[in-house]
C-alpha cells in the first residue's frame, strides 16, 4: 500500500533558493499536501506552506505541481507513478515569501479597488426579491474559494510583472461580472470593467477556466460575457445610436 | 527580467516544469489551421471545380456567386458585378467575412493566439515576448467586431442553406438526392450550430439582460444557446473539417475525378 | 526592550471569521478604529467550511414559523442547558441579521416568490435554514469580507479604499492578552507568521472570536486554526469557561481514505432525504429514538419518507434527530459490527434521489467525495462516521453585551463564547450565532470604549518584554538534550483526547487523559523549534500547543465532574440524564501556578414567559421535581 516517492520541493525566499529532493513515504488515499505535512513532521520541520481546511473549501494551499497550478489538498497522489518525481514549488506570479509560501497580496489590493455591492436605495433589508433563475450566473461566481490561481497562471501578469497595475486578473473581473449581472446591484460596472481593471488585456486563452479548481466557468460564463457587454457600452453603434435617441438599454 | 525571472519571485530558473507534453496541443492547433489555410488559399486562387452543375452543387467558398466570371446557373442571386479579372478570385466576396467571422471567434482567438503568437503557449508556460498589452489597442482592439461578423455570418449561413436546398436537385432539374446533397446539407446544419453557438449569439439573445425572469422566451434561447455554446470548439472545428470535406468533395465531382452517387435521380 | 512594531486602536477583534467580521463592522459602524487580526489570510477562515445554511425563523417556505418556535428547537437541541437569554436573543436576532446580509451583497438560494429558500435540518421544527447550496459559510465569509471592504471605501469617500480606520492583519497571531493595574484589557501582542517579527496593539476592548478547539482531538473536521487561542488568551488573561465538556461530534465525518478522515459530510444531505444504513442495510436510526423526543419523529419509514413532500401531516424522520442523538447511534452500531467496511456506516442518497437532483442541491459533497474518495454519491453511499465538529463551552459572556466574565474590556463571540447552544448545538444555529452575537459583541465593545471617555489602560514594557520572552522560548530550548518535537508532542494529545475524552467517556479513562496532559504539559515545556523566525510553522505549533494544553485540561476536568449524559457529553458509567445536573454550569479559570480549576456554578432559572413557551409534559423531562412544583400553573 505505501511506497516511497521523490519529491522536489522548493526552499528559499526572495533572496533565492533551489529545490530539495526528499524521500518520503506515500500512503494509500494520499494528497500531495499529506506529504507535505509530513516532511514537515519528519525531515523539515521548518517548511513552510499555506494551508487550513485541507478539502478544497478554502483555497490556501495553492502551489505549482510539477510546474501546474494546483491546491495541494486536491491533488491526489494516486495521479502520480510510483515512481515519478513530483516537484512542488510556490505559486510563480507572485513574490515568494519562504519555501511554498507567496505573498498575494496583489490580490487583496484588487480586492479593495473593485467598487462594492451597491444596494438599491429604496429597498429595506427583508424586502429583497430576486428570481432563482436571476442570481444563478453571479452565483456560479461566488463559489470563488480565492485560491488565485487563476491570478497565478494568467499570463497577463505572470509574465508581464508591469501589468499587474492596470490589469485586476480573472478573478476580480468576474467578481465585477458578478456585480453587474446581480439582479439588484445599482451601479453601472462596465465602463469600468474596461478603462480601470483593464479587461481588454484578457485575449480569453483559458488558463484561467483551465485551472479553477470550483470548475468556474470563468472565460465562457464571466469574462467573454463582460467583454460582449462593453461592446454594447463602447464598441457597437447600434447601441450607441439607441442610447441617443432615447432607448436605453436594460440596466 | 520580467516574468516569472522578475526580482522577488521564487528564483527557477526553468520556463515551466511541466512534465506533460504541453507543446502538443499549440503544434498540432498550428498544424491543422495551417493546412486548412493552405488548402482554402489554393482553392480560392485556382478558381476552378467549384459547381456542379448538374446538382447545383455550388461550394461554400464561392457562394454566393454574383460575378458575371460565374457560371451562368450559379448565379442565383443575379450579378452584381462584372468579370473579375483572373488574379482577383471569386471568393473574395464572401471570404473576407468567413474569415472575419473565424478570425474574431472568441474560441479560434484562443487557438491561435496560444499556437501561433504563443502568448502563452500552454497555462503556466512562460511566453516569449517581452511586453503584452493584449486586445486594449490597434490593431486587436477590433475583436470587439466580432458581433458584426456574427450577423454577416448569419446572412452567409442563409445563403449556405439556400445553395444545400438547391442541392436536391437532379438530372433535367427534376428533384434528386445524392452523396454531394448529404455532405451539403451536413455542413450546413453544422455550420449553423457553429453559427448560433456563438459568444456574441449568447450575448445577444440574452447575456445582456440582467432579469431572465422578465423574458422568459429570451431566457430558453439563452439556455439553448448556452448549451450549444459549450461545444463552441468542437464545432469549430467540425465545421473546418466539414467546409474543406464540402469544397473537395464538390471539387472532385466537378473535374469529373468521381462521380456523385446517387440515391434519388 | 524589545524592538515591537505598535499600533493604536479603539478595539481589536482577534480571528476573522464569521463572528470577528461581524463584530468589526459593527464596532466600525459605531465610529470605532477597529483592527481585526486574524492567523491566516483575510476570507479563509473556517467559517467557510459551514455548509448547511444559516437558522432563522424567517417564515418564507412555512410560514408557521417565528421565533419562539426557534426558540424552544434551541433549548431542546441543547437538552436546556442553554443560556436561556442568549437563546433566545438569537431566536429573535437572527431573521434582521440574514436580510442585512442581502444589502451587503450576499445571494441565497431562492423560493418561488423571489424571498431567501430555507431548507429542513436536524432538530428544527420548519424548514429554517438560509443557505447557498452547500457552501453557506463561503458565502457568509465573502459577503462580511466584501462589507469590510465596502466600509473601508465609504472610509476612503470617494477616493481609494483606506483602511485607516479598518485594518485586517493577516497572518498574525495574538500570543498573550495585556492589562492594566487596575485589570482591565490594555492591549494585545502577538507575532507576524510571515517574518517571525513582534508587534503591539494598544486598544481597550478585545473581541475574542477565534472558534473552537478540535485540533485537540485527532479526528476533526476543524482546520488548523481551531486550537482554542481565544479560550486559552481568555483564560490566562483572568476570565472563565462555561461548560468545556459539551464537545459535539458531528455524525457524518468522511472516514476513508486516512488523509481525508474527519472532513465534513454535511447535514444537508439527511435534510435532502439522505438515509443512514447499516452493513445490513437496515435504516437503523428508528432503533434510537430516545425517550425525550418520542412522539416527535417518524415511526415507520414510510411517515419518515411522506415527510420531506408533506410534513404538515408527517414526523420527520429520525434522520433528523439532533447530532448528538445520531452520532451516539452510528458509534453503537460501529461497536456492534455492524459498520461499514472502514468503520463507519453508510450514508445513502444515490437509492433515494435523481442524479441531477443531488447534484444541484449538493453540489459541493459531489465534488469532495469525487475529488478526495473517488466515490460518485449519485450512484453510490458515502461512507461517514462521527468527528469532533464544535465546542458548546467557550467564555462565560454577559448575554446582552457579549463581555466575557471578570475581565472589563474582554468580549467574545462565536464558537469560543460558551452558552448558548446548552450541551448540543443544532445545525444551522452556529451561523446565526455568529452574527447576532458578533454584532452584539462589537456594539458592546464600542459603548465599552466610549465609556471610557478617551482614558485608555497602559501597557508597560515590562509586560512587552515579558511576553515577547515568553514567545521566543521554544528557540531557546533548541539543542538541548532533552529537547521536545512540537509535531510529536501534538499528535500524542490528539491520540489521547480522542480516545479517552471522546464521544463516550468514562471516569477512569478522564483520570488517565488528565495523567498524559500533566505529563504532556511538563513535555512542552521543553519544546524545541529548528530554524529562524520567518514563516516557521513548527515554532507556531509549539505556540499553540500551549493553547490546547490549556483547553483540553478543562475539557478533561470538566467531564470527569460532571457525573450524567448530556448531549455532548456521553458518560457510559452515567448514562441518564440529570434533572439536578441541569441546574449547574461548570466554571473553569486558570489558577496562579498554572493549573485549572473548576467550579460548579447554579444556572439561573428561566424567564417565565419563556417557560411558558413549553408544555408541561415536555418540562418534566428536564426539570427537578422542586422546579416543576414552582412552575405558575397553566390556566386553559
Amino acid at each position: 500500500m505505501s511506497y516511497t516517492a521523490h519529491f522536489r520541493v522548493w526552499r528559499g525566499d526572495a533572496e533565492g533558493g533551489d529545490l530539495g529532493d526528499f524521500q518520503v513515504e506515500v500512503n494509500e488515499g494520499e494528497v500531495v499536501l499529506d506529504i507535505i505535512h509530513r516532511l514537515q513532521a519528519t525531515q523539515a520541520g521548518d517548511l513552510a506552506v499555506r494551508w487550513n481546511c485541507k478539502a478544497g473549501k478554502c483555497g490556501s494551499c495553492s502551489a505549482e505541481i510539477n510546474g501546474r497550478p494546483r491546491l495541494m489538498c486536491m491533488t491526489r497522489m494516486s495521479t502520480f507513478a510510483e515512481d515519478e518525481t513530483v516537484t512542488v514549488t510556490p505559486m510563480r506570479a507572485f513574490p515568494v515569501i519562504k519555501d511554498l509560501v507567496t505573498d498575494v497580496s496583489f490580490n487583496y489590493e484588487k480586492a479593495r479597488q473593485v467598487p462594492a455591492f451597491a444596494p438599491p436605495k429604496n429597498l429595506q433589508p427583508g424586502e429583497y426579491r430576486m428570481a432563482q433563475v436571476d442570481v444563478e450566473r453571479s452565483q456560479e461566481f461566488r463559489k470563488c474559494i480565492e485560491c488565485y490561481l487563476c491570478q497565478d497562471t494568467c499570463h497577463v501578469v505572470r509574465d508581464h510583472e508591469e501589468n499587474k497595475k492596470a490589469f485586476a486578473g480573472p478573478r476580480f473581473l468576474m467578481r465585477i461580472a458578478e456585480l453587474d449581472m446581480h439582479p439588484l446591484d445599482a451601479k453601472d460596472r462596465q465602463h469600468a470593467a474596461q478603462e480601470e481593471f483593464g479587461l481588454g488585456f484578457c485575449n480569453i486563452t483559458k488558463c484561467c477556466t483551465e485551472v479553477c479548481p470550483e470548475h468556474i466557468k470563468i472565460t465562457d460564463n464571466a469574462l467573454i460575457p463582460m467583454k460582449e457587454r462593453v461592446v454594447d457600452r463602447k464598441y457597437d453603434p447600434l447601441v450607441w445610436l439607441g442610447s441617443k435617441i432615447g432607448r436605453r438599454p436594460e440596466r | 527580467m520580467t516574468g516569472v525571472q522578475t526580482p522577488g519571485r521564487a528564483r527557477i530558473a526553468a520556463r515551466t516544469l511541466r512534465t506533460d507534453r504541453w507543446w502538443q496541443a499549440p503544434v498540432i492547433t498550428v498544424s491543422l489551421l495551417s493546412i486548412w489555410v493552405i488548402y482554402a488559399l489554393i482553392r480560392t486562387a485556382s478558381q476552378r471545380a467549384y459547381f456542379v452543375q448538374q446538382y447545383h452543387y455550388l461550394s461554400p467558398f464561392s457562394s454566393p456567386c454574383v460575378t458575371a466570371s460565374c457560371p451562368k446557373d450559379a448565379r442565383d442571386f443575379g450579378t452584381w458585378f462584372g468579370h473579375f479579372p483572373p488574379f482577383l478570385p471569386l471568393a473574395l466576396i464572401v471570404l473576407p467575412f468567413l474569415l472575419g467571422f473565424r478570425l474574431t471567434c472568441y474560441y479560434y482567438r484562443r487557438a491561435y493566439y496560444r499556437s501561433f503568437w504563443q502568448s502563452p503557449p500552454a497555462c503556466a508556460v512562460a511566453e516569449p515576448h517581452a511586453k503584452y498589452s493584449g486586445e486594449t489597442r490597434f490593431p486587436l482592439i477590433f475583436q470587439n467586431a466580432h458581433r458584426y461578423f456574427f450577423y454577416v455570418a448569419v446572412l452567409i449561413s442563409l445563403v449556405n442553406t439556400y445553395d444545400a436546398i438547391r442541392a436536391f436537385t437532379g438530372k433535367d432539374g427534376d428533384p434528386g438526392l445524392g452523396l454531394g446533397t448529404i455532405i451539403m446539407v451536413a455542413n450546413v446544419v453544422l455550420l449553423w450550430a457553429y453559427t448560433v453557438s456563438c459568444h456574441s449569439c449568447r450575448h445577444i439573445t440574452g447575456g445582456r439582460l440582467r432579469h431572465f425572469s422578465a423574458h422568459p422566451l429570451r431566457y430558453r434561447a439563452w439556455t439553448f444557446v448556452s448549451k450549444l455554446n459549450a461545444k463552441h470548439m468542437q464545432l469549430a472545428w467540425t465545421t473546418l473539417a466539414t467546409l474543406m470535406l464540402t469544397d473537395g468533395y464538390i471539387a472532385l465531382v466537378a473535374s469529373g475525378a468521381f462521380s456523385d452517387p446517387r440515391i434519388v435521380n | 526592550m524589545t524592538e515591537t512594531e505598535k499600533h493604536n486602536y479603539d478595539v481589536i477583534v482577534i480571528g476573522a471569521g464569521g463572528a470577528g467580521l461581524r463584530a468589526a463592522i459593527a464596532a466600525r459602524e459605531a465610529g470605532m478604529r477597529v483592527a481585526v487580526i486574524c492567523k491566516s489570510l483575510f476570507g479563509k477562515a473556517h467559517t467557510v467550511m459551514a455548509e448547511g445554511g444559516i437558522a432563522a425563523s424567517m417564515g418564507n417556505v412555512n410560514s408557521n414559523d417565528n421565533w419562539q418556535v426557534h426558540f424552544r428547537d434551541t433549548m431542546r437541541g441543547g437538552k436546556f442547558l442553554n443560556n436561556w437569554r442568549m437563546a433566545e436573543l438569537h431566536a429573535k436576532e437572527a431573521p434582521q441579521r440574514v436580510w442585512e446580509l442581502e444589502t451587503y451583497g450576499a445571494l441565497f438560494d431562492r423560493t418561488v416568490d423571489g424571498k431567501i429558500s430555507q431548507r429542513n435540518f436536524g432538530g428544527h421544527e420548519y424548514p429554517r435554514l438560509a443557505h447557498v447550496g452547500d457552501r453557506t459559510g463561503l458565502e457568509l465569509i465573502r459577503t462580511l469580507q466584501q462589507k469590510i471592504v465596502s466600509l473601508q471605501q465609504d472610509d476612503g469617500q470617494g477616493g481609494p479604499a483606506s483602511d485607516g480606520k479598518l485594518k485586517v492583519f493577516a497572518e498574525c497571531t495574538i500570543t498573550e492578552l495585556l492589562k492594566d493595574d487596575g485589570g482591565r484589557i490594555s492591549g494585545a501582542f502577538g507575532y507576524w507568521r510571515e517574518s517571525g517579527r513582534f508587534v503591539l496593539f494598544r486598544a481597550p476592548a478585545v473581541i475574542l472570536a477565534t472558534g473552537g478547539i478540535g485540533k485537540s482531538f485527532k479526528v476533526t473536521s476543524n482546520s488548523w486554526e481551531y486550537t482554542g487561542d481565544g479560550h486559552a488568551l481568555a483564560l490566562r488573561a483572568g476570565s472563565t469557561l462555561l461548560n468545556m465538556e459539551f464537545v459535539q461530534f458531528h455524525p457524518t465525518g468522511m472516514v476513508w481514505p486516512p488523509s481525508v478522515k474527519g472532513i465534513l459530510v454535511t447535514e444537508s444531505v439527511r435534510g435532502d432525504g439522505g438515509v443512514l444504513r447499516n452493513s445490513d442495510g437496515k435504516r437503523f436510526m428508528f432503533n434510537y429514538v430516545p425517550s425525550v423526543f418520542r412522539g416527535q419523529y417518524a415511526e415507520t419509514e414510510e411517515e419518515g419518507d411522506r415527510w420531506y413532500t408533506d410534513p404538515d401531516h408527517n414526523k420527520r424522520p429520525p434522520e433528523l434527530l439532533p447530532r448528538d442523538e445520531v452520532a451516539r447511534a452510528i458509534n453503537s452500531e460501529v461497536k456492534a459490527g455492524r459498520g461499514s467496511p472502514h468503520g463507519g456506516v453508510f450514508l445513502d442518497i444515490a437509492s433515494r434521489r435523481s442524479a441531477e437532483e443531488i447534484l444541484r442541491r449538493l453540489p459541493s459533497m459531489h465534488h469532495q467525495f469525487k475529488e478526495l474518495a473517488d466515490v460518485d454519491i449519485t450512484s453510490e453511499p458515502m461512507e461517514v462516521g462521527p468527528t469532533c465538529h464544535y465546542v458548546m463551552g467557550g467564555v462565560e459572556v454577559d448575554p446582552d453585551t457579549a463581555a466575557a466574565a471578570r475581565v472589563p474590556g474582554l468580549f467574545a463571540a462565536g464558537e469560543v463564547a460558551g452558552g448558548m447552544h446548552g450541551s448540543n448545538r443544532l445545525g444551522g444555529n452556529s451561523l446565526s450565532d455568529l452574527l447576532v452575537f458578533g454584532r452584539r459583541a462589537g456594539v458592546g465593545a464600542a459603548e465599552y470604549v466610549s465609556a471610557l471617555g478617551g482614558e485608555y489602560p497602559a501597557v508597560t514594557d515590562a509586560q512587552i518584554d515579558e511576553a515577547a520572552k515568553s514567545a521566543l522560548a521554544p528557540f531557546d530550548a533548541a539543542g538541548v538534550d532533552a529537547s521536545e518535537n512540537p509535531y510529536t508532542l501534538h499528535q500524542e494529545l490528539q491520540q489521547s483526547m480522542n480516545d479517552l475524552v471522546g464521544i463516550i467517556r468514562k471516569a477512569d479513562e478522564m483520570e488517565q487523559a488528565l495523567k498524559t496532559l500533566d505529563d504532556l504539559k511538563a513535555r512542552a515545556q521543553h519544546v524545541a523549534v529548528e530554524g529562524h523566525r520567518q514563516f516557521n510553522p513548527g515554532w507556531h505549533l509549539a505556540l499553540d500547543l500551549r493553547n490546547m494544553l490549556a483547553v483540553s485540561e478543562c475539557v478533561a476536568r470538566a467531564a470527569l465532574i460532571r457525573e450524567e449524559s448530556r448531549g455532548g457529553h456521553t458518560r457510559d458509567d452515567f448514562p441518564e440524564m440529570s434533572s439536578q445536573w441541569r441546574q449547574v454550569n461548570l466554571i473553569c479559570s486558570l489558577q496562579p501556578s498554572g493549573s485549572v480549576d473548576v467550579v460548579q456554578q447554579p444556572m439561573v432559572s428561566m424567564r417565565e414567559d419563556l417557560i411558558g413557551l413549553f408544555e408541561t409534559d415536555e418540562l418534566s423531562k428536564y426539570l427537578t421535581n422542586e422546579e416543576l412544583a414552582q412552575l405558575p400553573s397553566k390556566e386553559a
